[in-house]
This record gives structure tokens, C-alpha cells and sequence, in this order.
């Protein structure tokens, strides 16, 4: 975003469509947008994945002028969008298997170079299962190759479909359907998990970005950068699940944004390995702000508070804020009132 | 006119393949698939198979998922793998056929582990024979290269994917006169690939949405009709090749002497060579026996195969894999087109792991059922070390730990002193 946001919203920081030059509005301000995810589908009231995935696949649609394809894992995405005999897709669209998906967005995109087609891009969209954990062999070969692919995992911290089930990207002490709050260490075990964004840093492709939907029009100006390159691309963006999170539908654009301010997750752009971008903290939060809005934490609060979980978690958020620069010696900016 | 050359099956089938212009090829190495892959790669370097993009993929889910993504982007597409290998792709393979995708793969058949072992047998190819492919097993390397051609035509007319199955050293490693079709005469035999589903940014649609408990039966019901199609398209297209090459391959079924034969031998893959020898040998002593050369496995040719053998009061199945735990795999669906007919069908397993089914076993074998030795309600197993795996029994009877391979190779005296 290169204005100013002088003038924003109370608690988003989004700045009115309206006040902005028409060609930085977002793609969903346009009405000729390709509503490459169309209504009807069957996800949960407020869900981040589907939010995030219509912000990507439109402005991806944009950036090549329609002219795309997208190869989909098994996952929430997959089946909240295609319930026989319908389908929510405006785009050609392959859904093969959960753990193939960056393979298959290989094959058709040496299928179109084979055809001399390069004006056709391939774009593979996948949870953080379908990503970090049965696909992460196909996607390695991915990254590894170069191929042309923009990947796209939206990381909801679990397996969401088969019933919130831990996966490498659940975060610790989180509860899950089988890391329950049970014992002395309730909810997932810390020491555990991996953070694929650098992961694929380390294969050093020519771009790897993270995103929350909380920054929307954040989110699609990575997807043009990203569709703006050729081969190997990967987009990670945060998408709160109320379902499995715990948390209200109309919060998840605040979850998503205490998850950025606290320093949780860190939001960042890299090319070939490098970081290139962050995105400051603009408003630095405790994560108990972020934590006590999700019911998959409501251990830590309970009776006996594990204030000494929390702690860790807050090591956690600080220890990302050091690594990342997250905070600004001078921030720049005034703190508004709520 | 092509020219016949010493060649070795791999290197011939490569080329063959090549002749058929995949534009995508994405493989995973294992041996004995190694040299087909290999040279595939030789000529795409060289560009002479151009265009095509070969991708070396991390593995073998990794090649069969990309072959999906090339196949329904319209490419015309093949891999090749085996024993291990087919098994890395199982899931995919069903989601292949599944989508009804063309893509054409050479199985280099190997056994499957525990043990491991890298030899020839047909435990990998039948392991995945309800996986919705069709398979057409190759008896000699000249038929292998011949199949390849057809896989490619047969697929593609009917939008499902073929499986052609060689077996794996025995003929992929053997070097021996092939005839290697050339270019033209391949591309008058196989025209370009018109896909009858594509991703299209000017036609979108959805590829493998889900389908439930409303619609899934009738999915399947026309998986099954489309394969059942098959039965009526693959002699066409062998008649085809035929006309147009000169020299016979393919089709359902073989029978070889099996007019007026009592005992019929059934097979699949090379060592049906090795059992028309046998067959020779006892028609010239008088004995009416024939041979079933079984080249479609799947779908599964009953009627012809009931044609083929109703007349005779033995059927002797020979062959490279097994039910474990059942009994014949070949067998049991021998007796499925046999229902209703008073043969008797004898299950014998052979060639496992790479052991060779000579013609002397194969002789003995059938003098044995001639003579009413073989009885047809037990599972037989050809050339069975009985000494081997009575002794382990004994062990496992007394609780005797450890692992049996390891037990019965010392006691074989393989390895350590033989002592126990
Ligand atoms: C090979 C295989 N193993 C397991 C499953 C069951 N399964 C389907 S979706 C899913 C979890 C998906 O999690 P994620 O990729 O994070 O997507 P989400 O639903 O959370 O968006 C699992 C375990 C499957 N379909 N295939
Ligand atoms: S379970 Fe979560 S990810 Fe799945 S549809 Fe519901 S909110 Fe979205
Ligand atoms: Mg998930």
C-alpha cells in the first residue's frame, strides 16, 4: 500500500476503499472481479481459509488476465467448495489428492511449457496440512526444481476437515482434537512444529511471502508480486478458523491482526533466500490478547491459570520480534484509542 | 521398412515410446525401469523427442501426480516404475483412473519387499489390479514395444489409463532383435491427443470435485462401463496394428494349440515363451496340452478366456504373484469365466522373486498334473524348497525368535555357519 493511511478505520487500520486511487482498491472493490470462489460454498461462518482464498485466486486471476489454472489438496477448501453436483469454482480447477498437490501443479506446468503455452500460469492452493506435512515432499521437489508454480498453503493451524487434528503447523500448548488440554502439558508440546516460510526460504526460490487475512489488500499486492515472477513461489497466509480455533466468525479479522501485533506470526517478504520486507508491529500486543480470544487456549486461563505458558508464548512472540525486526525503535505512528 | 537391431527391451521401448511424442514425461528411478527412464531422458537432451519436458520428480507419488497434472492439462503423458515404486503411487494411480485421465505407464515388473528384492515377478502389477487400470502384460520385448503403441491409442480413445507390464530383467534387460517402429509409421497409428477433459481458461471446469452417497455408485458403474469398452476396443486396435505394421501383438488373449487341447496352461508376461516349448515337446509326444498367453489382465477378458478353455478338463494357472493368505490371483479369476464348467483349475505359483520358471519345471509341473499328481484344492508352489520351509515351521512351532528370512537362510547355510 503507498498511501499514507492517515485516515483509517477504528482498530483495523484498513483504509476506506473509497479514499484510495482506484488502481490500489482491491480487486473485490471492482465489479468486473472474477469471483474465482463464488457463494454458496459450504464454509463455516467466518472463515479466514475462504477469505483468503478468494483475495489470492482473484487478484491472482487479475495478474494474468484469467488466464490460469489451480490444482487444490484435500482439505476444508476442496470440500466446502465442490459439494456434488455443484461447484463454487469460476476457474479451472483439479483437485487430485491431499498430499499431491504440488506435484500436479508441476505436471500441468511443464504440460503447458511442453505446449508452448507460458501465457497460462499454475497456481496450487493446499491447507497446512495438505503443505507442511504429507504434501512437504512433493512441495520440496517443487521448490527444488523451480518450477513454475505459485503454492499457496492457508495455514489454519490443523487439520480442520477430519475434526481439528494436530498437524506440524499447530502451535504449542493450542488444543486440538488430539492434542487435548489433558495432563501437565496440556494442548500441542512445545519444541515441536516447523515454520515452512523459511523452509522454502532455505530452497532459495524467488519468492516466499507470509500473510493474515487481517491485511487484505497486504495479501493480494504479494499475490501480484508473485504472479509478477516465474517459478517457484510460495504464499503462506494465516487464516483463523473459528471452528477450530475456538473464537467468534466475526473475529477473525482480529485474530488474525493480535496474531501480526503480537508478533506470533511474522509477516515478511524474501526473495532467493533474502529477506526483503516486514511488516512492522504497528501496535504491539501482549499475546494473552491473542490467546484469550481462542477457546483452544482456554486452559491457560482456567482454573489454575498457566501463567507459565503463557510466559513461554510470550518468549515465543519476543523471540520473532528479535529475529524478524518486527518492532520499530520509533514506530511512527500515534496509538489511537479503541 | 523398420529395422531390425540388437536391442536391449528398455532401450527399444523408450524408443517406442519416444515414437509416440509424449510431451510430458515424469519418472522416478527403480530398478529394473531404470534404462527405459534413462533413455527417455538421452532423448529429450538430445531433442530428439521434442517438444517434451521430462520432470524429475522426488518420488514416485510425485511422478504419477504430475503425470495427472499434465494429463488433464491436456499433454499426452507417461511414466514408468515398479515393485516399490507402483506401491509409492497407489493412491494416486486409483485417483488417476478415477479422473479417467490417458496416461500411459510401463510396469518393469519386481517382486515387493519383505524381503526386498529387486527380481522379476507380478506382485506389483497385481497389487494394484482393481486400481481402475488396464493392464496389458508383454510376452517378449518385440510385443512390449508393440503394446506401448497401443497403450497410447487405447487410452486415449477411451480416456482411462493403461498400464503396460514387462517383465522386469527378464525382458527389460535382455538384448535381442526388436523391431522398432519409426517415426511415420507410429504417427499413422496414433493420431495427436485430442483430451475429452481439459483445463481451460476459456472453458473452466471442475476436475475431481467431491461426490457422495447420491452419485458416487454411478461414477463407478461408468468407470467400469468405460473399461468394459475396453474389451471391444483393444482387438480392434491390435487388428489395426496389425494391418499396419505387419506383425501380430496385442489383443485380448493368445491361445497357442489350444484347438482339441484336454490341459491348457494360463500365463502372463515372458515366460509364456518358456511353456510353448514345454507345450511342443508334449503335443509332439501326443499329449493334447495348449497355452493361454493372457495379454489383458484388465478388464478381465471372461468370455474369451472361457471360450479359450472350456473344452479342456485341466487348467494348470501358472503364475508370478499370489493371494497370500488365498491362493491364485490369475486363478480365481480363471474360475470366475469358468463357472459352470466341469474344469478343474490347479493354482500353481512360480517365478517369484526373480527364481526362474524353467522348462524343465514347467515339464515336470505338467507331467505331475497328467498324471493326476497335482491336487487342484491345494495352492502349489513351484519348485518349493520344502526343506527350507519345513525346518522354520518346526522353529515356529517350538516359538523359536527371530526373523524367519535370516533363520532359513543360515540354515540353507547362505550365511553363518549353519550351526543354529
Ligand atoms: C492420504 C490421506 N490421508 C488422510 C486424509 C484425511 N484428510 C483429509 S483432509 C485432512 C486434513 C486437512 O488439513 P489441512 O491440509 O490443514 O486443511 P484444512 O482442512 O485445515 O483447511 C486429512 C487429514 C486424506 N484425505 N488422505
Ligand atoms: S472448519 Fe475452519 S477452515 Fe474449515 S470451513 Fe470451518 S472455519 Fe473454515
Ligand atoms: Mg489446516
Amino acid at each position: 500500500m503507498t498511501v499514507e493511511p492517515k485516515l483509517y478505520q477504528v482498530d483495523t487500520f484498513a483504509v476506506g476503499n473509497r479514499l484510495l486511487d482506484p488502481a490500489q482498491r482491491s480487486e473485490q472493490a471492482r465489479a468486473d472481479r472474477s469471483n474465482a470462489i463464488t457463494s454458496g460454498h459450504r464454509a463455516c461462518q467466518g472463515c479466514g481459509e475462504v477469505l483468503g482464498a478468494r483475495y489470492v485466486l482473484d487478484a491472482a486471476m487479475r495478474a494474468t488476465g484469467g488466464n490460469m489454472v489451480a490444482a487444490n489438496a484435500t482439505g476444508c477448501l476442496e470440500v466446502f467448495s465442490t459439494p456434488y453436483p455443484e461447484t463454487s469454482w469460476q476457474l479451472p480447477w483439479l483437485h487430485s489428492l491431499f498430499g499431491n498437490a504440488p506435484a500436479v501443479a508441476s505436471g500441468m506446468a511443464a504440460a503447458l511449457r511442453a505446449q508452448g503455452r507460458s501465457d497460462t500460469r499454475v497456481v496450487a492452493q493446499a491447507g497446512d496440512g495438505g503443505t507442511v506435512d504429507i504434501g512437504f515432499g512433493c512441495l520440496s521437489g517443487m521448490f527444488e526444481r523451480n518450477d513454475d508454480v505459485l503454492f499457496v498453503c492457508y495455514d489454519n493451524e490443523g487439520y480442520m476437515n477430519t475434526g481439528v487434528q494436530r498437524s506440524g503447523a499447530t502451535p504449542p500448548a493450542a488444543r486440538t482434537a488430539n492434542t487435548k488440554a489433558l495432563g501437565p502439558e496440556p494442548g500441542n508440546a512445545f519444541g515441536q512444529g516447523k515454520f515452512v516460510p523459511l523452509i522454502a526460504m532455505a530452497h532459495e526460490i524467488p519468492y516466499v511471502a507470509t500473510a493474515t487475512v487481517a491485511d487484505l489488500r497486504d495479501l493480494e499486492a504479494k499475490v501480484e508480486t508473485a504472479m509478477g515472477m516465474s517459478g517457484a513461489r510460495y504464499l503462506h497466509v494465516l487464516v483463523p478458523c473459528p471452528l477450530g480455533w475456538g473464537s467468534a466468525s466475526e473475529d477473525t479479522i482480529k485474530v488474525a491482526r493480535l496474531a501480526r501485533e503480537t508478533g506470533i506470526f511474522p509477516v515478511f517478504e524474501a526473495e532467493r533466500g533474502r529477506i526483503t520486507a516486514v511488516s512492522k508491529i504497528r501496535r504491539w500486543q501482549p499475546v494473552e490478547e491473542y490467546l484469550r480470544i481462542q477457546r483452544r487456549y482456554a486452559h491457560l486461563f482456567g482454573e489454575p491459570r498457566r501463567d507459565d505458558i503463557v510466559a513461554r508464548i510470550q518468549a515465543q512472540a519476543d523471540h520473532n520480534i528479535d529475529r524478524f525486526g518486527l518492532l520499530d525503535d520509533d514506530p511512527g505512528y500515534e496509538q489511537d484509542q479503541e | 521398412m523398420p529395422v531390425r537391431s540388437q536391442i536391449e527391451g528398455s532401450q527399444a521401448v523408450a524408443r517406442a515410446v519416444a515414437r509416440c511424442r509424449p510431451q510430458v514425461v515424469a519418472a522416478y528411478p527403480i530398478s529394473p525401469q531404470t534404462h527405459i527412464v534413462e533413455s527417455l531422458a538421452d532423448l529429450v537432451r538430445t531433442g530428439e523427442l521434442d517438444p517434451c519436458e521430462y520432470l524429475m520428480v522426488e518420488s514416485e507419488l510425485g511422478a504419477m501426480s504430475a503425470c495427472i497434472g499434465s494429463s488433464a492439462m491436456g499433454s499426452r503423458t507417461y511414466t514408468a516404475t515398479a515393485s516399490q515404486g507402483l506401491l509409492f503411487m497407489a493412491e494416486a494411480l486409483f485417483n488417476a483412473s478415477g479422473l479417467g485421465l490417458p496416461i500411459v505407464m510401463t510396469v518393469a515388473n519386481r517382486a515387493i519387499g519383505a524381503p526386498i528384492n529387486i527380481w522379476n515377478d507380478h506382485s506389483d502389477s497385481m497389487s494394484m489390479r482393481d486400481s481402475g487400470w488396464v493392464q496389458l502384460f508383454a510376452s517378449s520385448n518385440q510385443e512390449a514395444v508393440d503394446l506401448h503403441v497401443q497403450a497410447f491409442r487405447l487410452a486415449e480413445r477411451l480416456s482411462l489409463p493403461v498400464m503396460v507390464c514387462m517383465d522386469g530383467f527378464v525382458l527389460t534387460h535382455a538384448v535381442e532383435q526388436v523391431d522398432v517402429p519409426e517415426q511415420d509409421e507410429v504417427d499413422a497409428f496414433l493420431p495427436p491427443f485430442t483430451p475429452r477433459q481439459q483445463l481451460d481458461p476459456a472453458q473452466p471446469v471442475s476436475i475431481g470435485a467431491m461426490v457422495g452417497p447420491e452419485a458416487f455408485t454411478e461414477v463407478k458403474y461408468l468407470m467400469h462401463a468405460r473399461q468394459m469398452q475396453a474389451l471391444d476396443e483393444i482387438p480392434r486396435i491390435a487388428a489395426d496394428f496389425e494391418a499396419a505394421f505387419g506383425r501380430p501383438a496385442g489383443g485380448l488373449v493368445r491361445p497357442y494349440r489350444t484347438d482339441d487341447a484336454e490341459t491348457v496352461v494360463v500365463a502372463l508376461g515372458s515366460q509364456v515363451g518358456t511353456i510353448e516349448v514345454v507345450v511342443d515337446q508334449l503335443r509332439d509326444e501326443g499329449h493334447p496340452v495348449g497355452l493361454l498367453d493372457v495379454t489383458c489382465f484388465r478388464p478381465w477378458p471372461r468370455d474369451e478366456v472361457r471360450r479359450a478353455l472350456a473344452g479342456a478338463a485341466n487348467v494348470v494357472v501358472l503364475e508370478k504373484a499370489f493371494a497370500v493368505g488365498a491362493g491364485g490371483i490369475v486363478g480365481q479369476n480363471t474360475r470366475l469365466a469358468l463357472a459352470g464348467t466341469p474344469t478343474v483349475v490347479h493354482d500353481v505359483v512360480a517365478g517369484l522373486g526373480g527364481r526362474p520358471v524353467t522348462a524343465a519345471a514347467v515339464r515336470g509341473l505338467l507331467d505331475d498334473v497328467l498324471a493326476g499328481r497335482v491336487d487342484p484344492h491345494r495352492l502349489h508352489f513351484l519348485g518349493l524348497r520344502t526343506d527350507l520351509v519345513d525346518g522354520q515351521l518346526r522353529r515356529d512351532a517350538a516359538s523359536v525368535p527371530g526373523p524367519h528370512a535370516e533363520s532359513m537362510l543360515r540354515e540353507a547355510g547362505v550365511i553363518g555357519s549353519g550351526s543354529h
